[in-house]
Formats: C-alpha cells, structure tokens, sequence
C-alpha cells in the first residue's frame, strides 16, 4: 500500500510521522481515525472475524479527532497529534466500556480515564477501540476471553498470544502504528513476539497505573506495542512519568528515548544468559536468538555469557505470588459495586453467584490457588516461600548488572505461535511465560523485539535492563533493528 | 500437601465462589497438579532471605495523603441510579429489611 497523505494510505505512515504530517496541517485527525477504523474492518478485526477488537466508536473517534485538529489550528499539536491508538480492556477509558474480557464487567463503562490514557489523549492520541485479552489479563494466548478467543493476523488457526492477544494483533494487522496493553508476567513481550511486533514492559514504577485494573500489584505495570521500536519509544515516552495519583509511581526522570537511536553499541555488555537457553530450547529460536547476538556483536556490543541460578524457579514463584494478589484483587467484584449482579440465598448466596457466573474457568482456577497458598497452615509453605524466592530471583539480576553487564539478551518466548486449542493443560501454558515473568518479579524493565521468523511465524528476542535503564534498552533495539529490518521477516 | 475436594469447599467459600460437585472435583485434579510443580521450592534453602512483597527500585516512597482532583468525565450521582445523604443505594437484598420501613 502507498504511503499517503490522505485515505488507507494513513495506516503506513510510522506514529511520529504521522504527527508530523498533522502537525504542518498535511493530514487530517479525522482521516487519521477513518483510515485506522476501515483498516480493521478490512482486516476482520470484530468479534466474527480475528476478534481482536471488542468496542469501537467511530463518531466518538471523530469527536477525539476533531479537538486535536482543533488543538492543532490553535497552535497546540503533541508529540501523538491525530495518531490512532488501541487500548487494552482492562485500561479504563471514558466513552468505550472497560469490560476486562470478563462477563463480570460487561458494559461497564469507567467515569475516568487511567493516568496512561489521559496522557495519550494529551499528547494528541485518538483512542480508536478497546481490543481483547484474556480475562483479567489471565492467560497467555487470549483463549481465556468471555467474548471468545482472538487470532493471530498473520495465521488466524494460531493464537496471537496473550494477554494482550487484541493489542499485538491490532498492531501486527496495521490498524494502528501503537497500542496500550498490560504486563504482570509477560503479556505485553510474549504476545509482541507472537505477533511480530514490539512490545515494551517499563520498569515496576515507570509508568501510572491509575485506571489499570489490578491483577497482582506487586507486578502490574502499563506496556506499549509498536510496530517499530521508534513507534514504541514515542508511547512510551508519551505515557511515563511520576503521577500523584498512583503511589508507586516513581519520580524518575523520563528520556526522551527516541534519542537513543545511534549506530554504535561499541562499550555496551550484553550478557546471554545461560539457564535461558536450555539443552531443550527449540532449536530453531535458538539459531535466531545466535544470529541476533552476533549481529549486537557486530554493532560493537561485547558479549558475556552470564548466570541467573534462580531462574528455573521463576515459573513455580509466579503462579504463587500472582494467583494469591488476584484473590484478594477480584474480591471487589461482588455483585455490589460493579457489573453482573446474580441474585442467591441472602448477600452470601449473591455474592456466590454473582461470581460464579461472572468469572470465566482460569479465573476461578486462580482465584483459588491464591486463596489456598493464603489460607492458613499453607501460607508460610507456598506464599512465604515464593516471597523469599522472589528476592533471590531479584538479587540475581542486581547482581549481573552490578558486574558490569548493561543489557541481557534472551529469547522472548520458547515457541513461536502456537494453534488455537493447543495447550489444555495450565501448567503447560504457564510455561510460556518461561523467559519473561522473571523480568516482573524483579521489576526491571524488558522488551521484545523481532529477530526473525520460523516456519513464517516471527519469533521475539528480549532485551532487560536495570532499574529505570529503558534509554540503554532502546539504543540496543534500534541496532538491532535497523540490522534486521523492521518485523525482521526472514 | 495433596489438595482434597473438602479442601476445594472450603477455599471456594472463603472466596464466595459457588461451585458445582463436578467443577469442585475436576479443581481438585487441577490444583494438585498445578501444587506438584511447585514442590520445587520447598527444596531451595531460603536461610536468612527476607521475603518481599513488591520490588522497586527504591521501595515505594510515601506520598502526602492528597493529591489532585481526579478528572471525572460525569457527576459522581450518575454511577449508580440513586443517591441518600451522600451514599450511593445499592440494589436490596430480599433477605434485608424494608429500608422505607427502617428509616
């Protein structure tokens, strides 16, 4: 397709161009939306076709629209004016519902927006839809949705990983340049690797998470897809910062981390993990994740393999410590304040069946695993334990970067997309999140980057930093990427 | 520490979840094999390792208990159809008294 200033040709340009092009008055907002809403008609994005998409509202896009161009005339145009943006549904937005792919909150609408969202909008951003995920961000390959499964665009019979399936997917199909999804153990970097995207989890505190529905606190954090990494730089950038409305927000300096896009990575150490590249490891992300650290080699980086011991226990630490915050999380949806209301026996049988009936099979799966490592006589057992594990899995990484290393690299997933129905049972989905949960639960920030594909389906790298290190992150994908293409499609 | 269906009713009550006698036995298999992987640390010696509850970078820092005002895209008396003295009514409960005849 062409890159044009007008029509479907909108959808091509890169988000910081496509504010420019706004900017100097050479492309319309409204267009903008229009050429963004038409592309996921065509794409098949609504719930009968991929189903990456749960709500949009064109009129209410053209209103967004408009006061940006309005801004503009004033002289008042961000650094996003007039760029379609997706948000996940567990990120409250005005106007569009907020339903957290949960029958519980169906049509629930937030009378807010979250801290990310205002900021898009500030900036420029029109929010263009809500897009599918697995139920309150429960899942790795967006199978666990009330409203039904969402597909990978480049293979609809796979799945587009999850949680954020819809975002992913919604960049990955070319709707929009940049889209919001959430992380609490890789939701953002897996189903960006599934997808052939970017995908950006900030260090714990970067950005707000005011109007982000709570999964597990401890680990929750706003992420950013792009189809490029510059897409991805630009939202981040956008969103980040301390906000007084979220108290664990952190009072960081935000850069401005487009800049780190530079040639050399001469002084900069990569270390390669070794326990993330396992004797069993497919062979075939293997040879990418090889070829990918000889081209940072090439870049000038230097390459030191290194050791994170606790790693192996991650998964096991997770699927405690997640399980045992959503519990207590979830329990605010009782039937009273919120959504679905199931009249039972008194308040304890509406509760019951409030819940029962708005809670999909994972999320009752979870929510008892959290109460039972809780409740008494298995807390100090599972809970106590994973929190104890938890710290050594975070001091293995202080202590990699403390000798010197800057950046880890890392396969993002052990596995390309797999088909839909693939993985029945959930232990075995857990392990998808093998080679990103330990990143959340030492709250160092991480991304995912194409390196290639296998079998047609693309297959993400990972980058990790330190604590607040996004800038040094940035700078080795932009290498890499310009090294490999952009989507890196060999 | 194998999970027993006894133990399911009774996770399942202090989480206000109903469930039905094949959802609450099909739970059991499935907790137990989940609980089976993560036997695993039960052999890491945590010595001397305080637990933690949340990793930052500097710990959460306290915050004054104040802060703006929280942008509100429609009036508070909109979220739930009636308002008294400041409260929001919720739905009544068959089982509570008459309110009328309460106040």
């Amino acid at each position: 397709m062409s890159r044009d200033a007008e029509g479907a040709g909108l959808t091509e340009w890169s988000a910081g161009e496509l504010a420019d092009l706004v900017t100097r008055g050479e492309a319309s907002p409204r267009a903008a939306a229009d050429a963004s809403l038409d592309r996921a008609a065509a794409a098949g994005a609504g719930r009968d076709g991929l189903n990456i998409l749960l709500y949009e509202d064109r009129r209410d896009a053209h209103r967004q629209a408009d006061a940006v161009a309005a801004g503009r005339d004033r002289g008042h145009a961000g650094p996003l004016a007039g760029v379609p943006v997706v948000v996940k549904d567990n990120i409250a937005t005005t106007v569009l519902p907020t339903s957290c792919g949960s029958r519980i909150l169906e049509g629930y609408v937030s009378p807010f927006d979250a801290t990310a969202v205002r900021r898009l909008r500030e900036a420029g951003a029109v929010i263009v839809a809500k897009s599918n995920m697995d139920e309150f961000a429960m899942g790795s390959s967006t199978e666990n949705s009330a409203f039904g499964p969402a597909r990978n665009p480049l293979a609809p019979s796979r799945v587009p990983g999850g949680s954020s399936g819809g975002s992913a997917a919604a960049v990955a199909a070319g709707i929009v340049r940049i889209a919001l999804g959430s992380e609490t153990g890789g939701s953002v970097r897996q189903p960006a690797a599934f997808c052939g995207v970017v995908g950006v989890k900030p260090t714990y505190g970067r950005v707000s998470r005011y109007g982000l529905v709570a999964f597990a606190s401890s680990l929750d954090q706003i992420g950013v897809f792009g189809r490029t990494v510059d897409d991805a730089a630009l939202g981040l950038r956008s969103i980040a910062g301390l906000d007084p409305l979220d108290p664990t927000s952190a009072p960081e300096p935000v850069a401005a981390y487009g800049d780190a896009a530079r040639g050399s990575l001469a002084g900069v150490v990569i270390g390669r993990p070794r326990e993330y590249f396992p004797p069993d490891l497919d062979p075939r992300i293997r040879d990418k994740c090889d070829a990918a650290i000889d081209e940072l080699r090439s870049l000038g980086a230097e390459v030191r393999d290194v050791s994170l011991p606790h790693t192996g226990l991650a998964i096991q630490v997770y699927y405690i410590l997640a399980p045992a915050e959503a519990s207590s999380n979830l329990a605010r949806f009782d039937g009273v304040r919120y959504g679905l209301r199931i009249e039972g026996d008194g308040l304890r049988g509406m509760y019951e069946a409030t819940r029962s009936s708005g809670f999909g099979p994972e999320v009752t799966r979870r929510i008892l695993l959290g109460t039972y490592v809780l409740s008494a006589g298995y807390y100090d057992a599972y809970y106590r334990k994973a929190q104890q594990v938890r710290a050594l899995i975070a001091r293995d990484f202080a202590a990699v970067f403390a000798s010197g290393v800057h950046l880890l690299f890392t396969p993002t997933t052990p596995t390309p997309a797999f088909e839909l129905g693939a993985r029945s049972d959930p232990y075995e989905m857990y392990l998808s999140d093998i080679f990103t949960c330990t990143a959340n639960l030492a709250g160092v920030p991480a991304m995912s980057i194409p390196i290639g594909r296998v079998d047609g389906m693309p297959v993400g790298g990972q980058l990790v930093a330190s604590h607040f290190d996004e800038r040094q992150m940035f700078a080795a994908a932009f290498a890499l990427e310009r090294r490999l293409g952009a989507g890196a499609r060999q | 520490m194998a999970v027993t269906l006894d133990d399911v009713r009774h996770i399942a009550s202090l989480a206000r979840l109903g469930l039905d006698v094949e959802r609450a036995q099909s739970l059991v298999a499935e907790l137990n094999t989940i609980l089976e992987h993560m036997e695993a640390l039960s052999r890491v010696d945590t010595g001397g390792i305080e637990p933690v509850a949340g990793i930052g970078a500097a710990g959460v820092p306290l915050h004054l208990d104040a802060g703006p005002p929280i942008p509100m895209a429609r009036e508070r008396e909109t979220f739930a159809p009636s308002m008294r003295d400041g409260f929001f009514l919720v739905p009544r409960l068959s089982t509570h008294e008459d309110p009328e005849a309460a106040s």
